[in-house]
Formats: C-alpha cells, structure tokens, sequence
C-alpha cells in the first residue's frame, strides 16, 4: 500500500489588524504551501476548505476561495468541525487521495474573526453547545473547559499556578513566532494577576481570538517524491467524538474523544506516545495543554501539572510541546488552527523550525480539538 | 406553551419537548422514559434511536444530587448582559442523569465546592420565562 504525503504547510501571520480579506488571507497561507514544490496551482486536482461558518459573512467559501486560488474547474469542499476544521480536512484529503480519487489535494483553513465583537463571538461559541438545553444558559468555550479546569483542580489538585506555568511556556515561544499574534513573554505573576474571566480562567488562561490562514498540501508518494525534496509521511491518523452537551459527559478531567482518537492514531502508526519527539497539543485554554498531556500518555493521568512544573514539555525536555507558542500565543482563528499546528509540526520534522527547533526529530504528533471536547484528531507524522 | 420561554434565552422554537415548559411552569421538572426499553433521558428525548421508537413518556426527574463541576463566569456572551457573574454547572441526580444548569444566585460563590449537595429546583424567571437552577440541598 502506498504512503499518503504532505509536500507543503503554510500559514498566514496570525493578528487582529489584518487589512485583508479572506481570500487573501487564504493566499498568503497557499503561498508558503507551494513554496519550492515542482507543481503549480493546475496540478491541485481538488481543495478542502475549512472554516467555522458561524464566523463568516461569506456562504459557501468553498468557492470563493478555489476561485480566488485558480483551482476551478477542480472539485471543491467544505470541511467543518469547529477548531478542529482542518485537521478533519487533511483526514478527508487522506481518503480522497488513498481512494485514488485524487493525487494532490490543498486543504485550506481559515477564519477572520475580528469582525465581530469579542461578546459576540462568546456569543456565537455558545451556540456551539446545545443549543436547547445548555445554551440557554449562558454557555460559552471558556466556560466549558474552566469546568474541566475545575473538576481537574478538585480530583487532581491541579493549581492556577500550573496552568499559568503553561502561559508561561507558550509566551516564551510565542514571543520567537514571527507569525503569532501575542509576542511577549509573560510570567506566572502576570497570569495569576490577569482578569478573571470564568473560574479558574483568567485572561492570559485563554486564547486570543484571531484573523488567520492554514494552508496544506497533501499528496500521493509517487507525486511526493517527484515533486518535494522532505516529503512529510502521515503514519498515523485518529479521530472520535464525545457528546455535545456537557451533561451528557463520563468525565470531565480527560477528553475521550482526545484519549480515543491517539488510540487509533498510535496503532495506524505503530508507535507510542514514547516514541513521539515533538507535539503540537490544542491549547485553546491553559488546563487544554494539560489535559491533551494526560489524554495522549505523555503523562499519566492527574500528572500533566507536575509535567510542567518540570519544564519536561520545553525544548530540551522530554516531550516539546507546542514550541511554537500555541494557540494561547499564537492566536486561535478557528478554521486555519489545525493546519497551522501541521505546518509547526512539518517545519521541525524538516529541521527548518530556525526560531525554536527540537534536536532532529523522526516522529511528530498533533492533536486538534473541537469544541469542548467534541471533536478529536491526532494526526502522527514522520520524516 | 412553546420552548421559546424556556431560560434566559432560548435559541429554540419547535420541539416535540415543548411539553416540558408546560411542566416547568407548574413546578415539575421532567425527564422522558421509552416506553420499549425503559431508557429515562435528561434533558428530555422524545426519539429513542435504538429502538427506533418515538413513543416515550414523562417521568418525573429526580431533584436531589450532587456538584460534579462548575464554573462561575465573568465575561458575559451577548444576549446575556447583565447577567454576570453566574455560575454554571454539571450535577449528577441518580441513575446517572446528569443536569446541565446555574447554581443559584442564593449560593456564595465560596461556599460552591464540587461533591455538595444539590437541589434541582424550578423556577421562574422574569418576563413570562421558565427556567431550573441548582440549590443548595
């Protein structure tokens, strides 16, 4: 059986003063995609986009954006599963191409959410619960993961301090990420000192929303090898879900669907969580970082606070993560995430991560999240 | 009466459960049971996807329980201002059904601990609207 590649990651800088539109933004993360690979846009013979609709002003933006990138008269789809859009975008690229469908398939991310207010997107988020019986309640993202936040300090004694140990870590990298949003460096102080927001959460506990793009290209060996010198193989691929509405929840200290997507992704990828020499975790909230340790073995459970606490998820530890400064620096626009934590992920298995890379890693893992919990892919790539 | 009373704000219409609001407003607070397997759903479900049967009847919900998570919010979504802070919360009431709601504005924030007993109670809310929250037990 023949391996599935991915030949190109871009990504546009994530901000909240992009002057463009989305097909530009679309542009700029396809422009680093197809940087120094023998094709052009003619040999792209289908694009996934992916976005969470209730951010965009545009319908369909399948079309807008495959037109914008001169990809018609190929097929163009769209991809949603709110945070987690295109990672579930690079498992239906996986298929189309093993299918022999297609050969060479773009998946493209994005989402320009700084035209709506910050209470409306909570707003929009909420709705992103059920919408008949917890909605209603004055649900939104942050408050759902400061519940598993609370149910971890209660069952693990799980501290704050430990969470802001986790900003800590994505601020330092963060601040060497040209293309994050959130540059500077922060301390356990300025975290504990933040706003409260939804308890346990403080303000530098949680991601800043973003403008921003994601752009992959994944193809069939025998395209890879022709026309890509570090073809990035997909060893190992996973994906689960778990309920939508918070009540209907086994736990509230892991995420199932996290736990059984890794699962999978390990077995296609006959490897463990050992053998993992980078990883890029969905940190969308501090305690996320945590949980995604526990969730994919890199600790056991209740001990992903004490990980940090040891600096073992830094550079020189025993599992980097998220040294790219994560959702929490970079910025987290909601489509384009799990393509960008790809890209991460890509440049350190091909040694050209200059701002922050981990010594020759083989193996590399990400872990996309959607919703509270609602949506898990684990993707594991090799060199 | 229709879902739209149900909470603070309701983003839902027409529902088969819309009965469940009818109940609200007398007091009682409603789970459903599939009259085939005998599955007893909270929040309500008026399919059983199993059985393929769309025959259920309301039972009762049982009311009293205990705190498994929480989390009390500072920074209100849109639709609800004013509103902060309030608190969310998971309980579990016996034989495993799970409520999602608020714990009450009567409750101090302090005193919240996860495992605590709870009440889940009906209650009314201004402007015609129909709600349950979580007292303390």
């Amino acid at each position: 059986m023949s391996d599935i590649a991915i030949i190109g990651a871009g990504q546009s800088v994530f901000g909240r003063k992009n002057p463009v539109s989305i097909r530009e933004l679309c542009f700029d993360a396809y422009k680093e995609a197809m940087e120094g690979l023998d094709i052009s846009n003619k040999d792209i013979e289908a694009s996934i986009t992916c976005s969470a609709p209730e951010y965009d002003k545009q319908r369909t933006p399948s079309g807008l954006i495959s037109e914008y990138l001169e990809l018609t008269p190929k097929p163009a789809f769209y991809i949603e599963t709110v945070c987690s859009s295109s990672t579930t975008g690079l498992r239906v690229a996986w298929a189309l191409i093993k299918s022999g469908l297609h050969n060479v398939v773009a998946v493209i991310g994005f989402e320009k959410m700084m035209e709506l207010s910050s209470k409306d997107s909570m707003e929009r988020m909420g709705r992103g619960a059920d919408i008949m019986w917890e909605s209603p309640f004055g649900i939104s993202m942050p408050a759902g993961y400061a519940m598993c936040a609370q149910a971890h300090m209660a069952q693990y004694g799980t501290t704050e301090e430990q969470m802001a140990r986790i900003r800590v870590k994505s601020a330092f990298y963060g601040a060497k990420n040209p293309k994050a949003y959130y540059r500077k460096e922060l301390t356990v102080e300025d975290v504990m000192k933040s706003a409260p927001v939804t308890s346990p959460f403080k303000t530098y506990d949680t991601c800043g929303n973003a403008d921003g793009s994601s752009c992959v290209i994944v193809a069939s060996e025998d395209i890879a090898k022709k026309v890509c010198k570090k073809p990035i193989w997909i060893a190992g691929m996973g994906a689960a879900t778990d309920t939508m509405s918070m009540s209907g929840r086994k736990s509230f200290t892991s995420l199932s669907c996290a736990k059984e997507a890794a699962a999978q992704a390990y077995k296609m990828a006959g490897v463990t969580s050992s053998d993992i020499d980078v990883a890029e975790v969905h940190d969308c909230f501090t305690i996320s970082e945590i949980l995604a340790y526990e969730d994919l073995g890199f600790a056991k459970p209740g001990e992903g606070g004490k990980l940090i606490d040891e600096k073992q998820t830094y550079i020189d530890g025993r599992i980097p993560v998220n040294v790219d400064g994560g959702l929490l620096s970079k910025g987290h626009p909601v489509g384009a995430t799990g393509g960008s934590q790809i890209r991460t992920i890509v440049r350190q298995l091909r040694g050209e991560a200059v701002e922050a890379q981990v010594k020759n890693p083989e193996v590399g893992l990400v872990h996309n999240i959607g919703g509270v919990g609602q949506y898990g892919n684990v993707i594991i790539l090799r060199r | 009466m229709g879902f739209e009373t149900f909470g603070r704000v309701s983003f839902t219409a027409d529902t088969k459960a819309a009965a469940f609001v009818d109940y609200l407003a007398q007091g009682k607070i409603m789970a459903t049971k599939c009259k085939c397997c005998g599955t007893v759903n909270f929040p309500p479900k008026m399919d059983c996807p199993s059985c393929l049967n769309s025959d259920v009847e309301w039972v009762e919900a049982p009311t009293s329980g205990k705190l498994l998570t929480f989390s009390t919010v500072r920074y209100e979504p849109t639709g609800f201002e004013g509103d902060a802070p309030y608190t969310i919360a998971v309980g579990e009431f016996g034989d495993g059904v799970r409520v999602f709601s608020r714990i009450s504005k009567d409750v101090n924030e302090s005193d919240i601990k996860i495992g605590m007993q709870l009440k889940l109670a009906a209650i009314t809310l201004p402007g015609g609207r129909f709600s349950y929250e979580f007292q303390k037990a």
